[in-house]
């Protein structure tokens, strides 16, 4: 099975506080620490487990920059076959389905059984996988924590609310967006990183892909962000102050007014 | 102004609560604008949602076709597509279903897409302000949305409590305009989650951990912190996606619902994911390393402390009572 990973570059929020810059249009970047989204290691994961079972091979892909280079070679030390690095000037300030858009022409570019995203990334929008496929026009199941690879037409599992499954048959080609637990991403290590540090990653332009330039990035996008700004926390918790030994006996006759002391 | 559609979720003859709160959400983008509340689905239940709606949107269109017995998200966009007007503003709830339909309907209307909307800030010409958050709420944005062709924008459920505000209005069959319901995803069946060894829905007391405790081994000082206090563990999802706790003990919208009188978050951040499964109003003590985590919004109490020094601290002080 020829399998496609989306993957995107985010900032890594355990190791980061994320601030608002000064002008207000952006988060500070400047010492953030980044990563591969969470959800897209999960992904990887299942694809390598599945030519691990089937054969085939795994291409990861990225919409960014010179840097989002580290984040395909990461997945390339956790066993994806090859990378791919979508770049341009005119790919900037797209919107969801601007970046869908460039996924789509580099799908289109190979032969690929079936092309995976995360269930959603840091802005939590969850929208480029459902897009992509739509585009494409293959079928799309979002969320999915099963995966039964076969030809033709493969079973998998969408996490529903309360942690039910449902249960769908999906024809191939076709898109899925992996939820967290579906596996057990494993543990890539400087050595594994190493290994792939001389790998040629082709990088495709928008010409390379046959986009013409103002059908993405800025110009394209209906959807706009205007400013960023830190929210009226209305009254919030109140925050217990003082020592170690003054704010436990605080929360303790908090926990006896309660209820929360047997 | 483009027509105004809300997506109602049912099962089982039961509206989801989203079904009322997309109608406070649609009432905020234009307070006079009417509201049409699109209903899917098949037979006896379809009809009594369609009543209920009824009562409240101002119009209601009714859908009914063997295919849409279960919602599966193909079926009901091509549903959609072939019904409504190709410039529509189209609201469905940012859960599950939502994000399984809402980007693909964009797509074949031809219209934008934004996603968990968490409010509104009013509608320029045709461009729509709305309020996002991002990083599991530290951060929140203002986005514009450019609703010209039309717009899918899928709802944060939670957020626009229902007001018993209503219009009220007619239910119009529009089934025979569906058109063509074949799919390349077929839905099979629903299988439930398995029930774990303690059941936190009728714990009244929860110490919840999350990703803050850091190390398997560290959940011991959790479980010495419940046997002290009379409570029981309970976790957010990344500890069960480590596999570190059962699935049962999760709480969560994609986990247990849970209603105790006091709820112990330790080292979790408050996605809405999270916040979505705490029902009743409980008491909350929120003890988290990052002051400006989310979850101090929602908190009755906060700590800001180490739950990995805090909790042992904490612990021995109750057994000494
Ligand atoms: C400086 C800056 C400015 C921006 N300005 C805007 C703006 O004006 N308007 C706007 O709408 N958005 C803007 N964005 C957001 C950006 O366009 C998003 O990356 C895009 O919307 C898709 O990401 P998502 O987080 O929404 O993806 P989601 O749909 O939440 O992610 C789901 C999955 O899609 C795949 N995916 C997502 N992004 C990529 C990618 N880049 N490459 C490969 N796969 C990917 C991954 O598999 C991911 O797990 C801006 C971002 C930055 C950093
Ligand atoms: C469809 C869908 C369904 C989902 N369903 C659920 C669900 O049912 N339940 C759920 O929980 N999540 C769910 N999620 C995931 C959710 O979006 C969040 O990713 C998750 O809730 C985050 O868990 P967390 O707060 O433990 O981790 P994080 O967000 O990583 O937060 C960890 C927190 O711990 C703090 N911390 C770190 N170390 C320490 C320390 N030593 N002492 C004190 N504080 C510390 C950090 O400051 C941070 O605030 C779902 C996501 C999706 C997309």
């Amino acid at each position: 099975m020829e399998i496609l990973v989306c993957v995107k570059r985010v900032p890594d929020t355990s190791e980061n506080e994320i601030e608002i810059n000064s002008d207000g249009n952006d988060i500070e970047r400047d010492d953030l620490v980044y990563s591969v989204n969470e959800w897209d290691n999960y992904a990887v994961e299942e694809a390598i487990q599945i030519v691990d079972k089937v054969g085939g091979s795994v291409t990861v892909v990225t919409v960014g920059d010179d840097e989002s280079e580290e984040v395909l070679r990461r997945e390339m030390a956790m066993g994806a076959n090859n990378g791919l690095l979508l770049t341009d000037d005119a790919f900037e300030g797209s919107d969801g389905k601007g970046i869908a858009t460039i996924l789509k022409a580099a799908v289109e570019k190979g032969k690929y059984d079936l092309i995976m995203t995360g269930a959603q990334a840091d802005e939590g929008a969850a929208q480029v996988g459902g897009m992509l496929a739509a585009m494409l026009d293959y079928p799309y199941a979002s969320l999915v924590n099963m995966i039964e690879p076969a030809e033709g037409k493969m079973k998998v599992g969408r996490e529903i609310e309360g942690g039910n499954q449902e249960i769908n048959e999906i024809e191939l080609p076709c898109v899925l967006s992996i939820q967290t637990g579906i596996n057990e991403p494993r543990y890539v290590g400087i050595r594994g990183i190493r290994k792939v540090a001389s790998v040629e990653i082709p990088e495709l332009s928008a010409s390379d892909l046959g986009l013409d330039a103002g059908a993405v990035g800025e110009g394209a996008a209906k959807v706009k962000r205007v400013d960023y700004f830190v929210p009226d926390m209305g009254d919030g918790a109140e925050m217990l102050e003082g020592s170690t030994e003054e704010i436990i006996a605080k929360l303790i006759d908090y926990l006896k007014a309660k209820g929360g002391l047997k | 102004m483009a027509d105004v559609f809300a997506y109602i979720k049912h099962a089982d003859g039961v509206a989801d609560d989203s079904a009322l709160e997309l109608f406070v959400a649609a009432k905020k983008i234009a307070p006079d604008a009417p509201v049409t509340a699109v209903v899917t689905g098949t037979g006896a239940d379809l009809d009594k949602i369609c009543g209920e709606m009824a009562g409240v949107y101002n119009a209601v269109w009714k859908i009914d076709n063997a295919a849409l017995a279960y919602p599966n998200a193909e079926v009901v966009r091509k549903a959609l597509v072939n019904i409504l007007p190709a410039d529509s503003i189209v609201l469905l709830p940012h859960d599950t279903f939502g994000m399984d339909l809402g980007p693909g309907l964009s797509i074949k209307m031809d219209s934008a897409f934004v996603a968990d909307i968490v409010g509104f800030d009013g509608m320029d010409g045709a461009t729509l302000k709305v309020v996002r958050q991002e990083f599991s709420g530290q951060v929140s944005t203002h986005v514009s949305c450019d609703t010209a062709t039309g717009a899918v924008l899928n709802i944060r459920p939670g957020i626009f409590q229902y007001d018993d505000s209503k219009a009220g209005g007619d239910v119009t069959d529009k089934s025979g305009d569906a058109g063509d319901l074949s799919a390349k995803r077929t839905f099979v069946e629903v299988v439930a989650a398995e029930a774990g060894d303690v059941d936190i829905t009728k714990s009244e007391v929860l110490v919840s951990v999350g990703r803050g405790i850091e190390d398997e081994d560290n959940l011991e000082i959790a479980f010495d912190l419940a046997e002290a206090m009379g409570a029981d563990v309970a976790c957010s999802r990344p500890i069960v996606d480590a596999k570190w706790l059962e699935k049962s003990r999760q709480v969560g919208t994609s986990g247990q619902t849970v209603k105790p009188k006091v709820y112990l978050a330790m080292g979790i951040s408050g996605s809405f994911q999270h916040l979505g499964g705490i029902k009743g109003n409980p008491f909350i003590v929120a003890v988290n390393k990052n002051a400006k985590a989310p979850i101090f919004q929602v908190a009755d109490v906060g700590i800001e402390a180490d739950i990995l020094e805090f909790i042992p601290e904490l612990t021995e002080a109750i057994e000494n009572l």
